[in-house]
């Protein structure tokens, strides 16, 4: 389109969809830029509100400028400006933006290190997990209260005085607005995908008493990590979340069946498997080995999950990839849940036989008590062994067990399906 | 919700020529921008209209008919699949693209959920928006 139906005319209203639509694209480079300058977010997504407030009243009018983003910062620069004079701080601060002329935009790779920072600063150890959330989606993702508010099942005003306690308990601790040093970086980038996976989970496997998922935060949290991965494209575990995030989401169409109950993996149509996101798994695991270090715990989780996106049948899988990849795993990150996953692999590796081994090794250490999938998982490879008496208790302890109503009901279905011995 | 960006084959696009290195650069700064934002699905150029090929459906009946074709404006010469909020978002990144005459056809794509109006959450988000009407936005 030419950018002369950018402006008025009876055919191009700007319409406060199409401003908002901006915002969404733009909202996040402004405010990062803003936070550098007045080194506080409240006052920054307060200017950046006024931006966008202006950009509502002048826009249907004038047609949205060439450069949208540069618009929108210079008009919020221009409002600090004013708000200084008023009050007698300008000095100290209009250097810093008396130095960068607010009317020229400033050079892409400072905007993307703004960018960076404000990813950091949102997800900073000084905040709870939740606010933590709750930031990254509103400065990161432009996301309003409402949108999260919706995401989350929760009221906007909930989701409203988070926001304002986060931003109180990064001002009280006078966090920097900062990369953090090479040092320290692991571990706060481990916090920063920890949370994207927060989201990307909370969408996936919804855990406020649903058995639904909400695509929209699955949705958001992919779009998160490759804004990350876009900023970081020298961290493979950066690649190796978008990978496993593209992965999982691929499946979604296939998870549950027309009632709503959930699908197990190797029963799953694989016709109905987003091939196009299987593609970009596909790309996004290859991105992070490629960089050539050994594979962190979202690496592996992508590759794993890439083994099952890739295989065209769950008998055709490489089961013994997959042990491999699981021993790898649990090499890194020792835990239980990953030791019966792999005795799952083992069994479809190796024969029921030798999964029930692994499998009643666990059970004997006790790490696993009261935890449904356990019993679940003994009955699974009970039933392949046709030990079906043994099976159905199995069945029927995992449905007394699970506190999800769907897997209950699947679990007490195969207990009951179970033949007679 | 997904969007299909449609580049229309036009003069300027079905040259016989490859773009110039100052149209490759527009293009690849548009690129980078849609990813930079996380909304780039996939993004494809296609080789000239009059080098591709149509096949017809009759019953049973296939006919494959070569290029050029008398009506090729129609065609598609490239396409973007876009991960946006809205409609406005779309077209706001069609807007951006940097070409100078043609057209870009903006298409909904479909997905799971359009399908599954029955579902628990697609149901539970009816009735959020029905309990939180009214409530205005605070951006």
């Amino acid at each position: 389109m030419a950018r002369g139906t950018r402006g008025p005319g009876p055919h191009c209203v700007t319409k406060h969809d199409a401003v908002e639509a901006v915002w969404r694209i733009e909202s996040s480079r402004v405010i990062a830029t803003l936070v550098r300058l007045t080194g506080d977010i409240g006052q920054a997504e307060d200017l950046a509100q006024e931006a966008l407030v202006a950009a509502l009243e002048q826009w249907p009018d004038s047609g949205i400028p060439k450069n949208p983003g540069a618009w929108l910062t210079t008009v919020a620069k221009r409002k600090a400006i004013d708000g200084w004079r008023r009050k007698s701080t300008l000095r100290d601060k209009y250097h810093s933006i008396a130095n960068e002329a607010p009317d020229a935009a400033a050079p892409d790779d400072l905007i993307r290190d703004d960018l960076l920072r404000l990813v950091f600063i949102s997800c900073h150890p000084v905040l709870t997990q939740e606010a933590r959330v709750t930031l990254t989606l509103r400065l990161v993702g432009g996301l309003s209260t409402e949108e999260i508010a919706r995401a989350f099942l929760v009221p906007s005003p909930t989701i409203g005085q988070r926001v304002t306690r986060a931003k109180r308990t990064l001002a009280a601790a006078k966090v920097p607005f900062e990369v953090p040093d090479p040092r320290e970086l692991t571990e706060r980038l481990a916090a920063v995908l920890e949370v994207i996976y927060l989201i990307f989970n909370e969408g996936y496997a919804a855990t406020a008493g649903e058995d639904w998922m909400r695509p929209g935060l699955t949705r958001e949290a992919l779009r998160l990590g490759r804004i990350l991965a876009n900023l970081m494209p020298r961290e493979p575990e950066v690649h190796g979340l978008v990978a496993l995030m593209e992965f999982q989401a691929s499946r979604m169409a296939a998870r549950t069946g027309p009632d709503g109950s959930p699908i197990l993996l190797n029963d799953q149509d694989r016709t109905r498997w987003d091939r196009l996101q299987i593609g970009r798994g596909v790309a996004s695991l290859a991105r992070a080995d490629a960089l050539g270090r050994a594979r962190g715990p979202y690496t592996l989780q992508a590759a794993l999950a890439a083994c099952h996106a890739t295989a065209p049948s769950a008998a055709k899988t490489d089961w013994h990839l997959i042990v491999a990849l699981y021993d790898a795993l649990a090499a890194l990150n020792p835990s239980p849940v990953i030791d019966l996953n792999r005795a799952v692999a083992v069994s479809m590796a190796s024969g029921p036989d030798a999964g029930l081994l692994a499998v009643d090794r666990l059970a004997g250490i006790g790490a696993l008590a009261g935890y449904h999938l356990l019993p679940a998982v003994r009955g699974d490879i009970l039933a392949r062994l046709g030990r079906w008496g043994e099976a159905r208790a199995e069945f029927e302890r995992a449905a007394s067990l699970t506190r999800n109503e769907r897997e209950r009901a699947m679990l007490q279905a195969r207990a009951d399906g179970a033949p007679a011995d | 919700m997904k969007y299909m960006l449609m580049l229309k084959a036009d003069p300027q696009n079905q040259q016989d020529r490859m773009p110039t290195d100052e149209e490759l650069n527009a293009m690849g700064r548009f690129n980078e921008q849609v990813i930079a934002a996380g909304a780039m699905l996939a993004g494809e150029g296609l080789h000239p209209v009059e080098t591709g090929s149509w096949v017809s459906y009759d019953g049973e009946e296939r006919v494959v008919t070569d290029g050029p074709f008398a009506e090729s404006k129609e065609l598609i010469a490239g396409f973007w699949i876009l991960q946006v909020a809205s409609k406005e978002e779309a077209l706001e990144w069609a807007r951006r693209i940097p070409i100078t005459s043609g057209a870009v056809e903006v298409r909904r794509v479909f997905e799971v959920e359009d399908f599954n109006q029955e579902n628990e959450y697609v149901q539970q988000e009816v009735k959020w928006r029905e309990e939180h009407e009214g409530q205005g936005r605070t951006a």
